[in-house]
Formats: C-alpha cells, sequence, structure tokens
C-alpha cells in the first residue's frame, strides 16, 4: 500500500491545479535524449516464494566470519544477543532525530544514559550524543582545538588510525589549518620529533591509546608537552580497553574520541559505526553535535532536554561549532545497552580476555620460525607480525579457509608489506588461535606447529 | 524600555560610554529585551584588538546567539568578570552592572559616527 494516496483522480486534480494536461508534460524541459523512455531495464517481478529463494541463494554465498583475526579500527567482540533484541523495538529502531526534542522524552533518556556511561567509562566530565564515527569524532576534536586555542596547527601521529587521518584531511581541505603527521618510529610516535614540533602555534595533538598498531604509546609525556605550550590533548581510545587500562581523564586529555563499535555493534563489513567524544567541561559551549540534559519540568518532576543547542547550527547557521547535527541514534542505544549489560565487571573482563588471548596467540607466532612479532612494546588486543610473505598472499590464502588472518599493513605503509596486522578478541578461543598458527606453520614455513597447550 | 541619552548606540544594538580615552561597551536594553534569558556571553580577553562593526564576541540567550559588534576600534582593556558568574545581569542591568567590555580608543573621533539616543529610538521604533 502506497504510503501517500497517490490516486488518479489525485493526479488529475493536481494537473488541473497547475494548469498543465499531463504529468509527461512537466519532464518536457529534459531533453529526450536524457529521458529513458519504455520501461526501466529491470527483471520481471518475482513472487514472494521466488523472492524468498532468491534471497536465501544470495544469503548461501556469504562466507562465515567466525575465525577472524581482523581488527584497525573495527573489532570482532561478542555482541549479546538482548543488545538488539532491546535496540530492534520499534520504539528504538524507527524515532528519528529528536527535532521536537522535549516530546521524545525517551530519546532523550537514552542519550542521556549513553552520554553518562561515556563518561563514566572515559572519565571525562561530558560527552556528546554520538557522532557518526571515531574518524569524524577525531575531526571534530581537531576542530575544537583550533577553534578553542585560535592557533592553526594541528598535530598527529602517524600511527593514528590511517583512515582517521585521512577524514581529518579531506575535512580540513580549504580550512586555513596545517596538519603536521608526527612520523612512526618502531612502532610508536616518534616522541623526539613529536617534543621539537610542539611549539605555540600548536593547536593540539592528537594519539592513540593503544595505536594503530595495536602498542601502547606513553601519552604522559606528550600530554604535558602540548600542556607547557598551551595546546590541548586528544586521546583516541578503545572504550574496551579503558576497562583495564588508564582512562583519558587519568591521561589529563581534554579531549576523548573513539570508535565505539566494539561497544555492542556487530563489524557489518565496516559500519555502521558510532563516533565517542567526550571532553573537559571547559570546551562544554564548543561542544560538537547534541547533547542531552537531565532537568526538572514546572511540576518539578524529572525529564531531559536537548541543552546548549546555541551550538548548533539550526540556531547559530554557519557559525555552529559543528555541521554535524545528529547523532547514531541506534547505534549509541545499542552501546548504551551493551555497556549498562556489561558494567564495572563486564567491560574490564572482556578487556582481560583480550589481552589474554592477543598475548596466547602472539607467543604461539613466534615459536613459529619464519615469523616474529614486529616489536615488544606492551600491547592491548592488537599486535603486529613480520611474515616470510608478503601479508597480501597470507590473507588471501586464509580467506580460501574460512580464516580472516587480520590487515596487511602494506595497504597503509610503504616498506610494511610483510607485515599483517592481528586483533584478538574475547570472541577467538584457544582453539581458534592455534587454527591460525596450524594454518600459517602449514602454508608459510613448511612446518607443523607445535601441539597447542591449553 | 530605557534609552538613556549619556551613551552612543549602534544599530546592531551596542551602546558605547565614553570616559577619556577608554569606551565601555554593552548591549541596550532593546536587545537584551529581545533575546530573552541571557544565559552566556562569549567574551574576548585583555589586550585583543577590537574593530569598529567586527564582532568581538557573542551572546546567546536560551534559544537564540548573536553576535557582538565593536562600535569603534581599539584595544580591550577590561572585561566584565560579573558576566561569567552571572550572565543575567546583562538582562538586569545593561547600561549598569552588565556593561562587557572596556575598550582603549584608538580613533575617539569613530564616537561622532555613532547612533545618539534619538537616533537609535527613532531605529526601535520602526
Amino acid at each position: 500500500m502506497p504510503y501517500i494516496p497517490n490516486s488518479e483522480e489525485d493526479q488529475k486534480k493536481m494537473l488541473e491545479t497547475i494548469g498543465v494536461s499531463n504529468i509527461s508534460d512537466l519532464f518536457a524541459p529534459i531533453p529526450a535524449n536524457l529521458r529513458v523512455s519504455g520501461d526501466l531495464p529491470l527483471p520481471e517481478a518475482l513472487t514472494e516464494p521466488e523472492v524468498t529463494r532468491h534471497l536465501e541463494e544470495l544469503a548461501a554465498k556469504n562466507r562465515s566470519t567466525r575465525l577472524s583475526f581482523i581488527g584497525g579500527g573495527i573489532y570482532n567482540h561478542f555482541v549479546p544477543p538482548v543488545v538488539w533484541t532491546l535496540a530492534m523495538r520499534p520504539e528504538f529502531a524507527t524515532a528519528y532525530t529528536p527535532y521536537q526534542a522535549e516530546v521524545a522524552q525517551g530519546t532523550l533518556q537514552i542519550i542521556y544514559e549513553f552520554q553518562s556511561h561515556v563518561c563514566r567509562l572515559t572519565g571525562m566530565d561530558v560527552a556528546n550524543a554520538s557522532m557518526y564515527d571515531g574518524a569524524t569524532a577525531m575531526t571534530e576534536a581537531a576542530l575544537l582545538a583550533v577553534s578553542h586555542t585560535k592557533r592553526n596547527k594541528i598535530l598527529v601521529s602517524e600511527t593514528i588510525n590511517p583512515h582517521y587521518r585521512d577524514v581529518l584531511k579531506s575535512t580540513i581541505i580549504g580550512l586555513p589549518y596545517e596538519i603536521i603527521t608526527i612520523p612512526e618510529k618502531d612502532g610508536l610516535t616518534d616522541f623526539d620529533i613529536l617534543t621539537k614540533t610542539i611549539d605555540d602555534s600548536s593547536a593540539c595533538v592528537i594519539l592513540g591509546q593503544p595505536n594503530f598498531f595495536g602498542y601502547l604509546e606513553d601519552l604522559d609525556v606528550a600530554a604535558k608537552a602540548i600542556h607547557e605550550a598551551g595546546g590541548l590533548f586528544v586521546m583516541v581510545a578503545d572504550p574496551i580497553s579503558l576497562g583495564i587500562l588508564k582512562t583519558p581523564a587519568e591521561y589529563d586529555a581534554d579531549i576523548f574520541v573513539g570508535e565505539g563499535q566494539s561497544l555492542g555493534i556487530p563489524q557489518n563489513f565496516g559500519g555502521p559505526l558510532l563516533g565517542l567524544f567526550a571532553c573537559k567541561k571547559e570546551f562544554i559551549r564548543k561542544l560538537p553535535g547534541r547533547l542531552a540534559a537531565r532537568t526538572t519540568d514546572v511540576d518539578g518532576k524529572p525529564g531531559f532536554v536537548l541543552t546548549l543547542q546555541t551550538r548548533e547550527q539550526h540556531i547559530r547557521r554557519d557559525k555552529a561549532t559543528s555541521n554535524i547535527c545528529t547523532n547514531e541514534a541506534l547505534c549509541a542505544t545499542a552501546a548504551t545497552i551493551y555497556m549498562s549489560l556489561m558494567g564495572k565487571q563486564g567491560i574490564p573482563r572482556v578487556a582481560r580476555l583480550s589481552v589474554e588471548r592477543s598475548h596466547y596467540l602472539a607467543e604461539k607466532i613466534k615459536t613459529l620460525g619464519d615469523f616474529a612479532t614486529w616489536q615488544s612494546h606492551p600491547f592491548f588486543k592488537e599486535f603486529v607480525v613480520d611474515c616470510p610473505v608478503a601479508a597480501s598472499d597470507i590473507v588471501a590464502e586464509a580467506a580460501k579457509e574460512d580464516i580472516g588472518a587480520g590487515i596487511d599493513l602494506g595497504r597503509f605503509f610503504p616498506g610494511f608489506e610483510k607485515r599483517l596486522l592481528l586483533a584478538v578478541t574475547e570472541i577467538n578461543t584457544i582453539e581458534d588461535c592455534d587454527r591460525l598458527v596450524d594454518f600459517l606453520a602449514r602454508r608459510f614455513t613448511g612446518k607443523p606447529s607445535r601441539k597447542a597447550v591449553v | 524600555m530605557n534609552i538613556p541619552g549619556d551613551v552612543r548606540y549602534t544599530k546592531e544594538h551596542e551602546w558605547v560610554r565614553v570616559n577619556g580615552d577608554v569606551a565601555e561597551i554593552g548591549i541596550t536594553d532593546y536587545a537584551q529585551g529581545e533575546l530573552g534569558d541571557v544565559v552566556f556571553v562569549e567574551l574576548p580577553e585583555s589586550g585583543d584588538a577590537v574593530k569598529q562593526m567586527e564582532a568581538f564576541g557573542t551572546i546567546e540567550a536560551v534559544k537564540a546567539v548573536s553576535e557582538l559588534f565593536s562600535p569603534i576600534d581599539g584595544t580591550v582593556e577590561e572585561i566584565n568578570g560579573l558576566i561569567e558568574e552571572d550572565a543575567g545581569v546583562v538582562n538586569r542591568d545593561p547600561y549598569g552592572d552588565g556593561w562587557m567590555i572596556k575598550v582603549k580608543m584608538s580613533d575617539a573621533s569613530q564616537i561622532d559616527s555613532l547612533l545618539t539616543a534619538d537616533q537609535y529610538k527613532e531605529l526601535v521604533e520602526e
């Protein structure tokens, strides 16, 4: 049934009103050679059982990603079924951004709870209602920093996710800002160069914890250096890691940004994602995006509102703090459910399991003569392996056995063609790790691995 | 509506009171009434330069925001710290405790180009 009835009679009435005899007259200004004549080149319509069968055949072509070590910013954490059972309730699933905010109390409440959870996880003062993804959140953080400091240089480490750096680069095209990329050295940010580069024109330093390679950086040094120069410290972090690692607040970060996909959202071939953004209270009037707040109504009853909206473009137009005026509401809802479900015990447990399993895999890979871990820095759930052959070959061969064998770093870093980035989460069992090690041993070393020790 | 005669006005609803070479600047009673409850005023810092009819800050009400325009050229000498703690003072006493910045003028003759109380009254009554 059509959503808006458009009967022949309606059409006739409308045509009469505007003084046109038939619909095709409306298209007359478009040259005939640009118009489609006859029917669209589409196959014949199918019956419902035929459509079902067709879709089943397409679905059967999907390859299992159960045995996956692919991370690089989007991780294969376990998503408890209750997360999407609740999130897909129509009240959540069909609600659009609350234009008439105060009538959507439920939507505002879940945004408020989302913000509260993000603040608890990060230790930051205030979090927004979410952004598109980690990359846009990081870019918005850089824009906040240049606006707040009135400085024009954005220092970003080469160890930040290359996709994030691309989004930052394309966003500032045409703006009077300069991105300075601090080079990577042995898997970490080159702090000698970083501290020499920081000066009184540096708006911010952007560093990751863990960084793109999974390694942990010495953020205290960086935070101190940029703060002494009067700039802001922007920390990009994996929210799951915050269950056991130092929080952005503990690092004295001015702004925390991160990818929230790990919090109950499937990998979905790369999206939709969930941008997390939180900062110190002093930047609240420069915060991008929506912000829900709790208040009391005229009768003293608690309620929720969108607050500090004068930052946003529906009021401030071209001077808005950000051009993002919506949020990832459904993904934020799922993340809220995930965070409240996992809580103070669950998230650290997921983090610890990820550490244990990833370190188990790293140790096993070291026993393969032709493979080695690239660096011995502390890492969280992801690490880099030096391979005897091109990493792209390993990835391609593994796919044939339905193994997602990580990411070929040569795609992002010239000279890294033999380096493989592997991510291990709580979802990867010891047996999964052993299967990957067996595969590598069987196909790329010529000698079988030692029997797995559980 | 209060339109005192001892200050000069801009078309953007700022007022300026001259003491020697220092100009005290705020927004008019009419402006605060149109904005409604002022919740935040973003002001420059001491030492910042301001230029005639260029924005020196922003003023935020609950559901509106507008820019603050400097009536004259000069250097900010002092900002009203009271506004940071209590922006509502702009509503209550726009020509007194609700002043925003004091500027050392670089060209005092610019004052002559501003509206008198009578001209401003005419403007807002249009």
